[in-house]
């Protein structure tokens, strides 16, 4: 066990856990947008910045999701500079999504409500921050990596390939459940479910219970599930609700 | 240049094992290829996702993270001016407006009939002779804005 | 060719080169190097191998195609031996008259001898070329006649034996202690202690550990390492040989970028060479030690300069960094040990093993050991490579070994560092260049590119230039890069188009401070140091753009306008270069007139007027 300081607080923590474990676990609000227990750590959002001294006395800010606990760390998570920061990097985010009711909620909570930035098209980013939560979940959970970050900089975009191709896309909805921001969502509706991304609306046709008929996964993604766990079709005729 | 779906897989095969099938080789790979084909269309991109066993998403996403790859067919001649900064200081940005103006085109695209493709490049090394452009692989140093359309004369 | 399977047989090897070498022969040197194949040398080396031919010269006189000697703005440079004539400037009409002048009658021609500026008078030798006698070239020492394909010219000024000492006798962390001794700090632009670096990776948990050569100077305005990598290969090698040995290393990459294909070219060659000698690959020079090397190539992406987009890169994946809360030391390519030198970092060694820890520390200041190249670029007169010891002065450099401003313009700024980097003013001339000092000021050593700005530069447009340039280099991933930069560059413009205010400079500083303290890796959190220092030293041409609309360099499009005077008398030559047509005449010795609507400021009128006629305000 590790022996660290957060606020002014003592407690422990195992070796190997981040600074974000152990401050979530002492129920501290640090806001995160790319961080999720599901998928490993990507440090892309900044929004979960503290402040940090080491035992040599080395001083700096650093994110809380990607750093491991040491022995004697100090950490304070809500001195003015790392407000400051967080409020900066909110009204970037205000900027890029304006409509995004997530990103005006955790504006709120830290005490932001206007960007000095100008504000973007909401039709440009689709609400999109980049967090690349849905990237990571199908490549890491779903195993399809259907979806990837395409080109670079300002021009980062999350897509399918060349824009078009849904052929690895299971239809699963993993990504949707995860997008901290409602860039992607997913509708069911009247035998199809329809997953809308930034830059793709992806349709699926879904498959009916054969016990009380109510439609409950593509067809493709029970496809899917057949192959890889080595089930035959009929398994998956009946939804998880109707299996004994 | 039209190749067959046969011959396009035996090239990507033989880049492949040039490069040893390993996949940390990607972009050497992907250099390789638009060497071969002249640019990375969508089926050679499917056909090394296929062949090395990489997500298309992953080599999709890397094509188009690197400004060396160009996902669209190119010029018979290539065009490169340098907007380094040494270049810059030197006055690299009035010899690329001349460009555009001869070629009638903007950085990173061809001229409808593929004769030419303009591109800019952040620094060839040549830092000490600019402004640099470079048409075909063939370097020309201390360009002025007189020796510009000379130069391209030679490409239209 | 034989295999070299022990280090005897590389002395007897060696000794046999150096008495096989005619002292007394003729032998042109040409600079092959990519800065003269913008020059021509490559219708130079045809000239040569042609005329040598037709005067039936070819037991007489050897061509050699040598590395880059560094002083670019005078190329085509040749040096002929054994008198070490140097001839600068050397076109392809001028060949004819080498090959009977100096070749066949032994005399000099003036014309292309370098001419001292002050005295007028000419140089003939390339030692005494005032360039070079005021640097300390050690790693470009030979450059001039070395071709880099051949290893027996490297064999034949001492190299591989540093390696052969390491190998005869000296334990591995024996080695890493020399190299901490020596004081090296890396030459990329971190300006990490070199020994510490190579210590952790050695103590670091498991077998598997690599070591990389970061070739992939992005930095625009540098070309070290591209004049090493393509001039000296060798010397590279031996450098990263050497430290796989003491981290304990069997494979290795060289990651060089797309943009620099004669490097790539060059670097293949050597390996391949050495290979053949017993020098790299498997059981170097009998000693049961392995290590191979694999040239990987960029794809046109600054980030990747950045250790961790480098080796995500060598994996085959998008160039995005990583934090580096663990080293990369510790787990670095694919999660293993991986130490990650630049290339000047790894030329370095072999002269710190051959001459000794000492040596090196004696040469520099107390933070900064050792010499550094720079490659002195822009508003100066004598373009190139230099390299000089650590604590020279930034003035001497720029105008003792430089020359000073072309053209009789004022010194504005000198930028180092890069695009991390920072301007700094004239009242800081003699500002001692060390890693620290240069840091101290708002700048950084960086690679080591140095550029010149002069009266004519806008150190707003500089800023712009710069944020430019890391925009479409950015890699995406974090939040504060990305749209930092996004909205850096949407103020610059506006301040460059005159719609800029004061309270844009603040918003400026405020973005920068976020920037600097949060950002993912060094791109992001080094890019507003132009922008910060320029705002610190020129803030009265800031102050002009915003509060007065004005742009004091007469750059900013925005705020300029060309103005025909009185002076015109109509020649003709402005109205044929106007490429809108803006320019009409007006008859017989009336100035032309130049409609400003149509105007798009691009300057032809200004570049082709001989008599001054054309003002901009």
């Amino acid at each position: 066990m590790v022996k660290l300081t957060i606020d002014g607080r003592k407690t422990e923590a195992k070796e190997g856990a981040m600074v974000l474990d152990v401050t979530r676990a002492l129920h501290i609000f640090i806001p995160t947008l790319c961080a999720h227990e599901s998928v490993s750590a990507y440090g892309a959002c900044r929004l979960c910045i503290v402040d940090i001294t080491t035992k040599s006395g080395r001083n700096r800010l650093v994110t809380s999701c990607l750093y491991p606990v040491e022995d004697e760390l100090v950490v304070r998570t809500n001195t003015p500079q790392v407000i400051a920061h967080r409020k900066m990097l909110i009204q970037l985010l205000l900027a890029r999504c304006p409509e995004s009711k997530e990103l005006k909620d955790l504006a709120n909570k830290i005490g932001v409500n206007s960007t000095p930035f100008p504000i973007e098209d909401p039709a440009k980013y689709h609400n999109c921050v980049l967090c690349a939560l849905c990237t990571r979940a199908c490549a890491e959970v779903v195993g399809q990596s259907a979806i990837s970050l395409v080109n670079r900089g300002v021009e980062r975009e999350m897509a399918i390939p060349f824009f078009d191709n849904s052929d690895a896309c299971i239809g699963c909805g993993t990504c949707s459940y995860i997008c901290p921001t409602a860039a992607i969502t997913m509708t069911d509706k009247k035998g199809k479910r329809r997953i809308e991304m930034p830059n793709n609306t992806i349709e699926f046709e879904l498959a009916k219970c054969s016990v009380c008929g109510r439609y409950w996964l593509p067809k493709k993604q029970i496809a899917w599930m057949a192959k890889k766990s080595g089930q035959p079709l009929e398994f998956f005729a009946k939804c998880t609700s109707c299996r004994d | 240049m039209k190749v067959s779906q046969r011959q396009l897989k035996a090239k990507i095969k033989s880049i492949l094992n040039r490069n040893n099938n390993d996949r940390g080789m990607l972009v050497s790979i992907l250099q390789d290829t638009q060497a071969e084909f002249g640019y990375l269309s969508r089926d050679v991109i499917t056909e090394i996702s296929i062949s090395l066993d990489v997500p298309l998403s992953q080599v999709y996403g890397v094509a188009t993270f690197f400004k060396a790859f160009s996902l669209v067919p190119r010029g018979r001649h290539q065009i490169q001016v340098c907007l380094g900064t040494a270049c810059h200081v030197r006055g690299a940005e009035k010899i690329l407006d001349t460009v555009e103006r001869e070629l009638k085109i903007k950085p990173g695209e061809s001229d409808p009939d593929l004769n030419f493709s303009l591109e800019t490049v952040n620094c060839v090394g040549a830092c000490a002779l600019g402004p640099i452009v470079i048409v075909d692989g063939k370097y020309s140093g201390e360009m002025k804005i007189e020796a510009v359309k000379p130069l391209l004369d030679g490409c239209k | 060719m034989k295999r070299l399977s022990s280090i005897t047989e590389l002395e007897t090897f060696r000794e046999s080169i150096i008495k096989n070498y005619d002292q007394k022969k003729l032998v042109v040197n040409i600079c092959g190097g990519t800065g003269c194949l913008a020059l021509g040398c490559s219708d130079v080396i045809k000239a040569f191998t042609e005329e040598i031919a037709n005067n039936k010269l070819e037991e007489k006189v050897d061509i050699r195609v040598s590395g880059c000697p560094g002083f670019c703005e005078r190329g085509t440079i040749l040096t002929i031996e054994p008198q070490n004539i140097f001839y600068q400037r050397v076109k392809r009409k001028d060949v004819a008259e080498v090959v009977t002048k100096t070749l066949v009658e032994g005399q000099v021609i003036d014309r292309l001898l370098y001419a001292d500026p002050a005295t007028g008078k000419r140089i003939v030798r390339e030692a005494e070329v005032p360039f070079y006698t005021k640097q300390k070239r050690l790693l470009l020492a030979h450059s001039s006649q070395i071709d880099p394909e051949s290893i027996e010219d490297y064999l034949r000024f001492g190299g591989y034996a540093a390696l052969a000492k390491v190998i005869n006798g000296m334990k591995p962390e024996q080695v890493i202690d020399e190299v901490k001794a020596s004081g090296l700090r890396g030459r990329g632009g971190g300006g990490f202690p070199t020994g510490r670096k190579w210590e952790t990776t050695r103590h670091a948990e498991g077998e598997i550990k690599y070591v990389i050569c970061n070739c992939d100077e992005g930095d625009p305005g540098a070309f070290m390492d591209r004049s090493l990598m393509e001039g000296n290969p060798h010397s590279v090698l031996e450098g990263m040989v050497i430290g796989a040995y003491a981290i304990g290393s069997h494979e290795g990459y060289i990651y060089i970028r797309n943009e620099y294909p004669l490097a790539v070219k060059n670097a293949a060659t050597a390996i391949k060479v050495a290979e053949e000698h017993g020098l790299l690959g498997n059981n170097i020079l009998g000693s049961g030690f392995d290590f191979r090397i694999k040239i990987s190539r960029g794809g046109g992406a600054f980030v990747c300069g950045e250790s961790t987009a480098l080796m995500a890169s060598l994996e085959g994946k998008v160039g995005e960094p990583r934090a580096k809360y663990i080293h990369t030391s510790e787990k670095g390519l694919w999660d293993k040990p991986s130490n990650l030198n630049n290339v000047e970092t790894w030329a370095n060694i072999p002269l710190i093993i051959n001459n000794g820890a000492k040596w090196f520390a004696g040469i520099g200041t107390v933070g900064s050991k050792g010499t550094k190249i720079f490659s002195l670029v822009g508003k100066v007169r004598n373009t190139g490579l230099v390299e000089v010891p650590m604590g020279i002065t930034l003035g001497e450099i720029i105008f003792n070994i430089g020359g000073g401003i072309p053209g009789n313009k004022k010194f504005k700024a000198v930028q180092t560092g890069g695009p991390s980097g920072g301007f700094i003013p004239e009242k800081l001339l003699d500002l001692q260049v060390d890693f620290d000092e240069l840091t101290r000021v708002g700048s950084m050593m960086g690679s080591g590119a140095m550029i010149v700005m002069d009266e004519n530069n806008c150190m707003v447009d500089m800023a712009k230039y710069f944020i430019n340039f890391l925009l479409g280099e950015s890699c995406g991933k974090c939040l504060p890069c990305r749209e930092g930069l996004k909205q850096m560059h949407h103020i610059l413009t506006r301040i460059t188009d005159g719609k800029g205010t004061l309270a844009d400079t603040e918003l400026l500083e405020s973005l920068a401070r976020t920037m600097l303290d949060t950002s993912l890796c060094g791109l992001g959190y080094s890019a507003p140091n132009p922008v910060l220092t320029s705002l610190r030293y020129f803030r009265d041409e800031w102050l002009a753009h915003v509060n007065e609309k004005r742009c004091p360099a007469k750059v900013c499009k925005a705020l300029i306008t060309y103005n025909i005077t009185e002076k015109c008398p109509n020649c003709g030559l402005c109205v044929k270069a106007c490429p809108e047509k803006a320019i009409t005449p007006q008859g017989k010795k009336k100035p032309v007139l130049l409609d400003q609507k149509k105007c798009i400021k691009c300057g032809s009128c200004y570049d082709v007027c001989k008599l001054d006629a054309v003002l901009v305000k």
